[in-house]
């Protein structure tokens, strides 16, 4: 597909050219603690924003990617890039993120591949990339570093953070973790902690990885990469983020490029070239690494354990929250978010829940569809129409 | 319980239809809601914003989601069933059922819920003992049809059709005890100046089933 962008951003409904920054934190003083135990120096951050800050600072919205987004959540780097960012359908001037209004931010996680420190990153200790010296990390840490990044903008309150997937789940722990900075969250085809079967996705994809034979205990990146094993870890993830119907609609019993079967082992099936093409692409620009690391802190997430802790973390929390899930997502199926709901609302919790109709699974929070589009307008113009009245109302100016 | 007739409060709730502003009447300060099919949330915003009270919608469709996101209210979407078992016993003060019960499939299996989960309950419904679908059944022989139950028989929602008699005989059935009952005069979305609708309230029970088309119920769990 060849780019056509039309300058005039403001008539496609795109941001337009847009360019991921970096930034050095924790480069003095004090290493970032991690809930390991271990602590982080330095860090580096890759971050976009998108729309212009509010003198008051009452725009802001945090994105939050998922497993393998990054910091490029819309727009185009290029003019000639085929691809927008990862949200695109989401963010831009009239969109539901809309950013004739809001101040949009999205950094690329903590352990990621994508300009923020990860195990491809190199260790100052040893010139050398961490590679699984590097610490193991939680979605908590990846908070704590996206609220070093505001800090560092200056950035104290943010409107909303949102994100889908492991995004939702960043999102919930913004929520716990800076009750006092987040007014409202949106937690989107999520889960408040993953199930034995989601647990077991990740651990065969991690085996995927490290059973390949130029894993070499994470330390590849002077030679050849582990690729088979990511591109066979992400064939099989890609498998989950689709619907058996979607995906059978699509593809069907279609053969790929022939007439009759081969009867020998090559690929028969059109459904099986698109996972090999989807594999291969991601295996060479993914680091597996990451793969490894950012699993392990899903697997980890789990805020709510026991009534206890679930009560004293729910506590503080007064953002507006609301909890998106879609009928056909089997990876996180609407009865994990209604499982959310349940806890916060167990808890009198400020928190609407929607399930949205769709044919395309887990996906859905990244395609183009009315009603939920038109839901997280809603929700978050609400917010900042609240916001400013409020602001208006104890005088401050405006 | 005579503020809901107070002249300024009605005015203020001049946006809810009769049966919704006599449930607001029935609402205490600050209490805590659910209300189940809550539509476009008018009702949970007025006690919200006019009665303090902290609430939580149940609404099945994506139109009324939407209201009620817009008005930024809590609101969970899904069926009435779905919304009551996420909550734990008597979380609520009150659990409103607003012209949904002859909606519902299960309405005995809802109405203990409600009173699970709320300590007290206050549904409202189409009295089919009202004078008017009498007459309409005696005299056409049809099933009868007004402007709150405009449905063809083979297309309608309302599939627990009841009189205020039959809704009373419910009650004493399954031990729930009636602190209020409040038969309405006026159609939903009349003007409400048309009848002198608390009048109702004086009549016997057999003229109200007559002459009420809607009826409002504040009910709490027997006590044995």
């Amino acid at each position: 597909m060849s780019a056509t962008v039309i300058p005039d951003s403001h008539a496609t409904g795109s941001v337009g050219l847009v360019t991921t920054r970096t930034v050095t934190l924790f480069a003095h003083g004090s290493p970032m603690p991690l809930d390991s135990g271990a602590s982080l120096q330095p860090i580096q951050v890759a971050y976009e924003t998108y729309g212009a800050l509010d003198a008051n600072q009452d725009n802001v919205i945090l994105i939050c990617h998922a497993l393998s987004g990054n910091a490029h959540a819309a727009g185009r780097h290029r003019l000639d890039d085929s691809k927008t960012g990862w949200w695109d359908g989401y963010i831009g001037p009239g969109k539901p993120f809309d950013t004739n209004r809001f101040f949009i931010i999205c950094s690329n996680n903590l352990g990621g591949c994508d300009g923020t420190s990860g195990p491809s990153s190199i260790d100052p200790n040893t010139n050398q990339p961490y590679g699984l010296n590097f610490p193991l990390i939680t979605i908590g840490d990846i908070a704590r570093l996206q609220r070093a990044l505001l800090d560092h903008l200056g950035i104290r309150k943010v409107l909303a953070v949102a994100g889908g997937s492991m995004g939702g789940m960043i999102a919930m722990q913004w929520a716990l973790d800076y009750p006092e900075r987040v007014a409202g969250a949106l937690i989107i085809a999520s889960t408040p902690r993953l199930s034995a079967q989601n647990i077991a996705f990740n651990a065969v994809a991690r085996q995927a990885i490290t059973q390949d034979p130029d894993f070499n205990l994470g330390n590849y990146y002077q030679g050849a990469k582990p690729e088979r094993g990511l591109s066979v870890a992400r064939m099989m993830a890609h498998i989950t983020y689709l619907s058996e119907k979607g995906l059978h609609e699509k593809f069907g019993r279609r053969l790929q490029n022939r007439e009759h079967f081969s009867f020998a082992l090559e690929t028969d099936f059109a459904v099986e070239s698109y996972l090999k093409h989807q594999g291969s692409t991601f295996g060479k620009k993914f680091d597996a690494n990451t793969y490894l690391y950012i699993t392990k802190a899903m697997d980890y997430f789990d805020p709510f354990p026991d009534p206890e802790t679930t009560a004293r973390r729910l506590q503080p929390v007064h953002a507006r929250l609301f909890v998106m899930s879609f009928d056909t997502d089997w990876r996180f199926d609407s009865s994990r978010s209604k499982e959310l709901v349940r806890i916060l609302n167990l808890h009198q919790k400020n928190v609407s829940y929607q399930e949205f109709h769709s044919p395309h699974g887990h996906d859905s929070f990244l395609l183009p569809d009315h009603e939920y589009q038109r839901a997280i307008a809603t929700f978050v113009n609400r917010l900042y129409e609240e916001r400013r009245r409020l602001i208006s109302s104890v005088g401050l100016p405006v | 319980m005579n503020d809901r007739f107070d002249r300024s409060r009605r005015h203020t709730a001049s946006d809810l239809s009769i049966d919704q502003e006599i449930i607001a009447g029935l609402v205490g300060e600050g209490a805590r809601v659910l209300d189940l099919g809550c539509g476009d949330g008018r009702l949970l915003e007025y006690l919200i914003n006019n009665k303090k009270a902290r609430g939580f919608g149940v609404e099945i469709s994506s139109q009324g989601m939407h209201a009620c996101i817009a008005r930024g209210l809590p609101v969970y979407h899904g069926d009435i069933d779905q919304g009551l078992s996420d909550h734990t016993d008597a979380a609520f003060d009150y659990v409103i059922l607003s012209q949904t019960l002859q909606a519902v499939r299960r309405p005995q299996f809802v109405l203990l819920e409600m009173l699970r989960v709320g300590k007290k309950i206050i549904v409202s419904f189409p009295n089919f003992g009202h004078w008017h679908i009498r007459w309409q059944l005696l005299v056409n022989g049809r099933m009868p049809k007004t402007p709150m139950l405009p449905y063809e028989w083979f297309d309608t929602p309302n599939i627990r059709m009841c009189s205020i008699l039959d809704f009373q005989d419910l009650c004493r059935q399954m031990d729930i005890h009636i602190l209020e009952q409040i038969p309405l005069a006026a159609w939903g979305g009349l003007p409400r100046s048309l009848i002198k609708r608390h009048l109702l309230g004086l009549l016997p029970r057999g003229v109200a089933n007559l002459l009420a088309p809607v009826a409002v119920f504040l009910l709490e769990k027997g006590r044995e």
